[in-house]
């Protein structure tokens, strides 16, 4: 957040993609697109590309990690060493680490972990191509890809970030917003609860600005959401097509 | 499961029931730290030290700096590196090795408060632009857990940067008897944290309340605008709740930065 720069990036209301303030980047999403993987989903998300794969339940390893009242979820968030522009170091990091801690708790809110005692649940979202915005992104690809596996949810967890540029408030910060931006505000939401599973914030915000940011951001999950659900019918039709 | 875990698992469920009756272990008010102090300077050898205590939490940060490359997109200016360790000596919870994503989320999370809250003027870091600038490495250090290691590591945190000193550079050298000024630290960003328990919200939860919530959220603020937000825990917070808490985490950091 907040690196210095000249850039202007609202010009006569609109954002240098052509965005208005409260509008999303392309979303598509599909459903079942590994053959391995118990459930799985691709999702693009303006130049995210995203890959949400999911094992399990089963048995828990190593076994002393196992709970006897619910089923242990797993998240691992990786960035492919080419997602970005400078290559990213294989493997897990501190950035990695906390984002894979807090989307798994996010998850463990909807999924009824407790049908499936001493079982474990994998979780891996594979960053192909990052262009801000990726734990959302891998967020609601993989709340999709644990929809395909099969396992019972109270809900869809669908994550969308709003923001500030230009001391606006926006939503779905794009890279060159997230790089010279004021703020970013991911959040994850339950479509009937309303409830808010994941939320970080960085950057300045005051009060009435992080309503702002937080409302357009709920707003525009309900969106979000509908395309997740469409690309999990949209898999049971074209397999009756064939 | 340690004997430890299994206690802290019965701890839990009783701060369950008394929150279902809106009290608390330690009969504190929802809204009400725990006693706090802030000791600077608590180890006059680093450049910048601060020993706090919040409750039986007990926490000291420790600022050091070294000189080296600045990242490429920013060659004018200084670097920030936050860790945190969970000593063992700190909780028969804790063992040693490399840090947990606990430990690591709690590094992350003091170092986007003080970051994004602007208060470290690190272009007065640089010493020659894309070739040398200041690192500062804050380094936290948890030695008795009581739980609520965001509020005081944060706290331990900026009380340290705020009576950093600048070691003096010549000639490639670092001369570290000798001070070249003052870290240039302006603000005071401080972290509130609450947790939620079954559907009461509560104010610097101990580590058995921690045990027993649902949720968290950690709201780091300066005097005007919000500078930091994490939620954590498998629950959930309603958008009035979160709204709520930045509320009182405005209240309650204007009490907090008094100890500063």
């Amino acid at each position: 957040m907040g690196m210095k720069s000249d850039i202007q990036l609202i010009k006569d209301g609109k954002r240098l993609d052509g965005r208005k303030p409260n509008e999303l980047r392309d979303i598509t999403i599909k459903a079942g697109v590994l053959d391995n993987a118990d459930g799985s989903c691709y999702l693009e998300w303006g130049g995210n590309k995203v890959l949400a794969g999911v094992y399990g339940p089963k048995q828990c390893l190593p076994r002393h990690l196992s709970n006897p009242y619910k089923a242990v979820l797993n998240y691992r968030y990786n960035m492919a060493p080419f997602s970005v522009d400078d290559r990213k170091r294989p493997g897990p990091d501190r950035r990695s680490v906390e984002i894979s801690k807090i989307s798994a708790e996010a998850l463990e809110r909807v999924v009824l972990l407790e049908k499936f005692p001493e079982t474990m649940v994998d979780v891996y979202v594979e960053i192909l191509q990052a262009e801000a915005g990726t734990r959302c992104a891998a967020l609601t690809a993989a709340s999709v890809a644990l929809a395909d596996a099969g396992l019972p949810m109270k809900d869809m967890v669908t994550a969308v970030a709003a923001g500030k540029i230009d001391g606006t408030v926006v939503l779905d910060l794009n890279k060159a917003e997230d790089n010279f931006g004021q703020a970013d505000v991911p959040m994850a939401v339950l479509q009937h609860s309303g409830e808010i599973v994941l939320l970080q914030m960085d950057g300045d915000l005051t009060q009435k600005e992080f309503h702002q940011a937080a409302t357009m951001a709920i707003e525009a999950s309900k969106k979000v959401y509908e395309l997740q659900k469409a690309a999990l019918k949209d898999k049971y039709k074209e397999r009756g097509s064939k | 499961m340690s004997v430890e875990e299994v206690a802290l698992e019965v701890k839990g469920d009783y701060v369950r029931q008394l929150a279902a009756k809106g009290m608390r272990q330690d009969k504190r008010k929802m809204d009400e730290y725990r006693p706090i102090k802030v000791t600077p300077n608590f180890i006059p050898h680093a450049l910048g030290s601060s020993y706090v205590e919040l409750g039986k939490t007990k926490v000291i940060a420790g600022v050091s700096m070294a000189v080296g490359t600045p990242y490429p997109d920013t060659p004018a200016s200084g670097t920030l590196m936050t860790g945190a360790e969970f000593a063992p000596i700190a909780s028969p919870l804790f063992e040693s090795g490399p840090p947990r994503p606990a430990a690591i989320e709690l590094a992350r999370v003091v170092d986007r408060g003080v970051r994004e809250s602007k208060t470290i003027d690190f272009d007065k870091l640089c010493i020659t632009e894309g070739e040398a600038v200041w690192m500062v490495m804050l380094d936290l250090h948890v030695i008795d857990y009581d739980g609520n290691l965001f509020d005081s590591s944060s706290l331990a945190a900026i009380s340290a940067l705020l009576n950093a000193r600048i070691p003096k550079y010549e000639d490639g050298k670092i001369i570290r008897e000798e001070t070249s000024g003052k870290l240039p630290v302006s603000k005071k960003p401080v972290e509130c944290t609450f947790a939620k328990v079954g559907d009461v919200l509560m104010l610097d939860p101990t580590l058995a309340e921690e045990q027993g919530m649902d949720a968290r959220l950690t709201v780091a603020t300066t005097e005007k605008s919000i500078c930091a937000m994490q939620k954590g825990g498998s629950g959930s917070f309603s958008l009035d709740e979160v709204e709520g808490l930045i509320d009182q985490a405005f209240k309650k950091g204007k009490a907090l930065r008094k100890l500063l």
